[in-house]
């Protein structure tokens, strides 16, 4: 290692300027290599003894560093504030109107096809988005959503957004059709949310 | 074949001291079963079986009923008979040398003498080989009937393996006899009273234990049943019960090797710089020297990766078995230069 370059310099040197390409050399960072040392008895016991220990020693230190697992269901990983988990849909905070208009925008975005809006008019007595028209069905099919957030983009009017939740195995498939009621319902709190910077 | 004694055992004594002695040695095997699987979970940085029961300690509890409450299964292919036969010879062969391994003195109780063994072989370590080579036709058996090539090359390279290490294995054990000048294992125990035979008998203890490590089929030697390229060896075909079978009598060898390495190289029921506790105290201090063992035997399975088989077989043949007969001849001539 001592002149990597030495070899590539003599093989270039008759040849004229113009021509010369530089031929790829490993250069200074290359790792250097343990090679197994001379076959001797004594040093390969010795090698063999003393890489055993280093061995033994890198195990039971562990044992001293403690574990570097998370015990899922008691301890949870906290998510960051973009996670695409669970879709939630919002209401005007003032009005309590929905934010939804039934403009069916997220189901044509949709890759998976798993939105399903049904649209109807809004009437004076029944007053349920601040549009003209209002989602009268709309249902996420989470067995079949992939979480890319497209429905989120594709919104005009901010009504889907990915929430945090991602523990939504259940015993049924079709408990997994979530209907707008338990999208607009506040989500139970079970997912932490990792603090800006942390 | 018994050792000469001084004092007489009712039979009855014999009966109750044999249950008990095995009463405690197989409660032993899941203690070591869960203490493996926690240790080797700490060496890799997470916690082990930390579910059933506090800190998990129902875990091998709850295996081996999972493993005793499934179907017995067999393969078409299998030799029936020597199927269900092998995993038997394979626990009775540990449980019988269990036998001779002496917990403490002997010991006055309900004023008679006990002896804290099952029984005390005046020829100890040839009772140890003898079953350890039987408990080779355990696996064998188990692999050959079983009517599969995985099953089979792992009881092929089990059956070279062990007659290859227990030569060296056998012959570590010599430098021992010649120091102690007794084959009872009591008689060796008795004779480390001056010094354990671990510091005489260094480089014969270190190739004691690594041909144990072989003999019990653990890592590093764990080819007979190396998962990566034999998928489970001779037991591959096997579940349920008879899997159980198996694996007790793996961690009951351990625990056996254990036994015999405490005895015989690290002074049995002897405590260093003589302290001479009273006499119930000499099975836990056997007990304390075997975990330590044991834990070694844990720590080297998490540490060292598998032998290759040619490796293995040149190590043996060319490394182990040199040094132990060099070892035996030195000792042989010492003893007699000093005698």
């Amino acid at each position: 290692m001592s002149e990597p370059h030495s070899h590539q310099n003599d093989s270039s040197a008759g040849a004229p300027a113009a021509l010369v390409v530089e031929r790829w050399s490993p250069g200074e960072d290359v790792i250097e290599v343990q090679r197994i040392p001379a076959p001797g008895v004594a040093r390969d016991t010795w090698r063999a003894f003393r890489e055993t220990a280093r061995g033994l020693k890198t195990t039971f230190s562990r044992i001293i560093e403690g574990t570097s697992t998370i015990q899922y269901p008691e301890e949870k990983v906290p998510v960051y504030p973009r996670f695409r988990g669970r879709h939630k849909l919002h209401r005007f905070e003032d009005t309590g109107l929905e934010k939804c208009v039934g403009c069916s925008l997220c189901a044509a975005a949709c890759p998976a096809d798993c939105i399903r809006v049904v649209a109807a008019e809004n009437t004076p007595e029944n007053r349920v988005s601040a549009g003209e028209r209002y989602a009268a069905v709309y249902e996420i099919n989470l067995s079949r959503c992939i979480f890319c957030g497209y429905c989120e983009v594709a919104c005009p009017f901010d009504a889907i957004t990915m929430g945090h939740d991602y523990e939504l195995s259940d015993y049924d498939r079709g408990d997994l059709i979530f209907t707008k009621e338990m999208l607009l319902a506040e989500p139970l709190e079970r997912t932490p949310l990792r603090n800006e910077g942390e | 074949m018994l050792a000469v004694v001084g004092y007489y055992e009712a039979w009855w004594i014999q009966v109750l001291k044999g249950i008990v002695i095995f009463a405690i040695a197989l409660q032993l095997v899941p203690v070591v079963l869960l203490a493996e699987r926690k240790l080797l979970g700490r060496m890799q940085g997470r916690y082990g079986p930390n579910r059933v029961g506090p800190y998990g300690a129902l875990q091998p509890l709850a295996d081996i009923l999972k493993l005793l409450t499934k179907e017995q299964f067999r393969p078409a292919t299998s030799v029936g008979m020597i199927f269900a036969i092998a995993p038997i010879i394979s626990i009775l062969t540990a449980v019988a040398v269990f036998a001779i391994i002496p917990f403490g003195d002997t010991q006055d109780i309900f004023g008679t003498k006990v002896g804290l063994y099952g029984i005390d072989v005046s020829v100890g370590p040839l009772y140890v080989f003898a079953f350890g080579a039987i408990a080779f036709y355990g696996i064998m058996l188990g692999g050959w009937s079983s009517g599969s090539k995985y099953s089979f090359l792992g009881a092929m390279r089990g059956a070279a393996q062990l007659i290859s290490y227990e030569v060296s294995q056998g012959l570590a054990l010599v430098g021992v006899v010649f120091t102690a000048q007794t084959l009872s294992l009591t008689g060796i125990v008795h004779a480390q009273e001056g010094m354990w035979f671990i510091v005489p008998q260094f480089v014969g203890f270190l190739i004691f234990l690594v041909a144990s490590f072989a003999e019990t089929n653990r890592a590093p030697f764990d080819l007979t049943e190396a998962d990566a390229e034999l998928v489970g060896g001779y037991n591959t075909e096997y579940g349920g019960g008879r899997f159980a079978s198996y694996y007790f009598a793996e961690y009951l060898n351990v625990l056996v090797v254990s036994g015999i390495v405490t005895t015989v190289f690290l002074g049995g029921w002897l405590l260093p710089f003589g302290i001479d506790p009273p006499g119930w105290v000499d099975p836990f201090v056997v007990l304390f020297k075997m975990s330590l063992i044991t834990f070694l035997f844990i720590w080297v399975r998490a540490t060292l990766p598998r032998l290759r088989y040619d490796q293995l077989m040149s190590f043996g043949w060319k490394v182990l078995l040199p040094l132990a007969t060099l070892n035996a001849l030195v000792t042989a001539v010492l003893v007699v230069a000093t005698h």
